[in-house]
């Protein structure tokens, strides 16, 4: 199935998907990487507020390349989500709902997105300019000093993603090739997906 | 007995960087269309499709291919007949700031490993000096990006452990690696040499064409057996599922010690990147 979707989302948005949907996301996503997310977490140890609304929103696991005069983006494909493990469960609990990033997450990780109904999308590894062409704006909000991991704020329009990890405890990464092996024993199979 | 610039290795170096994060290597690009051709099961057609039309939208707009645009490893064989005028080392690394600022290249480098504060220019580049005779110098520039770089491998195996322990260290290598390394990938692997030899010569077996095989018949098998089996994961591109994961892999040997068997494995992705030019 494809969604289309719009953030911020709700749980109730999200309850539908299941790892293998597609998901065609606009609206504002913001960008972090392992810095900001250390950051993040210091802001939190002193009670103070995250530099962004967090309640139904997504993060994108991304240090874009400097964008040329004119561009709004340079290249924009995420980085490996599992740097984020240890952050992450702490971000949904706090009602972050979408996590877009590329690779595998933790026990800790898939555990939080069941209990507070968020998803973990993957964006295409190594797609860095046909990721960057659904981004229309983009503004720096805090962190500059970070380069490539200053958090941004992100303007898309329907940013292709797939869906890895839904809130029903489905995994992509498993059930995928799984599916794909199961289909070599039972060629007929292969015709249905 | 030739000279060259120190101005000239950097004006290469500078130029080599574009090119290598903006063009795939042709061979690493047919790889990639000759695997879409061959992938039956249809996410992972259609992911393969995205990652080529990634390619085309990175030409036409003149971005890199992907964001990561790497640790700059440049990897030079100087000919013996050949006078640097000036400093060698200082001239790639220049080459490296010029080519990562003038072509909105990302700066990926800390510069240490603990403190971990940005250089801000992508400096140092991993330098790798060759003398080789002759009064050529020929450089690559092979930017290397860390979610597959990460997923690196080197083991020490028992002699007695043999072939077959190579193959399962490799297998492994790439089950763990799972969906991390933007597969499809490409493997670079070394076997024989000492602890840190092992680890170049993968390095190295990146750096040759994916058409090309091992030159001795014995390893040439073995790199078509091994790229068989990593292909039998199922982890397919991106991890969702699929025949392809593997693109192709290169084994690099040398002569090693009688009681060792290092293997080592470097993990690449569908964005290998590689340039060269000879001065």
């Amino acid at each position: 199935m494809q969604y289309h979707l719009t953030t911020p989302v709700s749980p109730e948005d999200l309850s539908p998907l299941r790892a293998g949907d597609t998901v065609l996301l606009s609206g504002t996503v913001y960008t972090a990487r392992d810095a900001a997310h250390q950051r993040m977490m210091e802001l939190l140890d002193q009670g103070k507020p995250l530099p962004f609304p967090v309640e139904g929103s997504a993060l994108y696991y991304v240090g874009p390349t400097p964008e040329r005069p004119g561009e709004v983006i340079g290249s924009a494909g995420p980085t490996t989500s599992g740097r984020m493990d240890a952050y992450s469960p702490r971000l949904l609990d706090l009602g972050q709902a979408i996590m877009i990033g590329k690779g595998a997450r933790n026990q800790a990780v898939k555990d939080a997105v069941k209990r507070n109904g968020a998803v973990y999308l993957a964006a295409l590894g190594g797609a860095g300019a046909l990721m960057a062409a659904s981004v229309k704006e983009l503004e720096v909000i805090c962190w500059e000093d970070l380069g490539c991991e200053a958090v941004r704020k992100l303007e898309v329009e329907n940013f292709p993603l797939t869906v890895i990890l839904d809130s029903q405890g489905g995994d992509l990464y498993e059930s995928g090739p799984a599916a794909y092996l199961a289909s070599l024993s039972f060629p007929i199979f292969a015709r249905f997906h | 007995m030739k000279t060259i610039s120190a101005a000239a290795l950097t004006d290469t170096v500078a130029k080599l960087c574009i090119k290598a994060n903006t063009t795939l290597p042709q061979d690493v690009a047919a790889a990639l269309e000759a695997s879409r051709q061959a992938e039956p099961w249809p996410l992972a057609q259609k992911t393969l499709e995205l990652l080529e039309d990634n390619l085309s939208l990175a030409r036409e707009k003149n971005l890199p291919i992907c964001q990561d645009t790497g640790m700059a490893c440049v990897f030079v064989e100087l000919g013996q007949e050949v006078h640097i005028e000036g400093d060698f080392e200082q001239a790639i690394h220049e080459g490296v700031r010029r080519g990562y600022g003038e072509g909105y290249l990302r700066k990926s480098i800390v510069a240490d490993p603990l403190r971990r504060v940005n250089t801000g220019d992508n400096t140092p580049a991993a330098i790798t000096l060759r003398l080789v005779p002759g009064e050529q110098c020929r450089i690559t520039v092979a930017p290397k990006g860390f979610g597959s770089e990460n997923m690196s491998r080197l083991g020490m195996l028992k002699p007695a452990d043999g072939v077959e322990g190579v193959k399962k260290f490799v297998v492994e290598t790439v089950k763990l690696a799972g969906p991390n390394p933007c597969p499809p990938t490409v493997l670079g692997i070394g076997i024989g040499g000492s602890f840190d030899k092992v680890a170049a010569l993968a390095k190295h077996a990146l750096l040759r064409p994916l058409d090309q095989p091992n030159p001795d018949p014995y390893y040439a098998q073995l790199e078509q057996e091994l790229l068989r089996e990593v292909n039998a994961l199922g982890i397919g591109p991106q991890g969702f599922g699929g025949k392809t994961t593997c693109l192709g892999l290169a084994i690099e040997t040398a002569p090693t010690h009688v009681a060792g068997l290092p293997v080592a494995v470097n993990v690449s992705c569908h964005v290998t990147r590689r340039a060269s030019a000879v001065l």
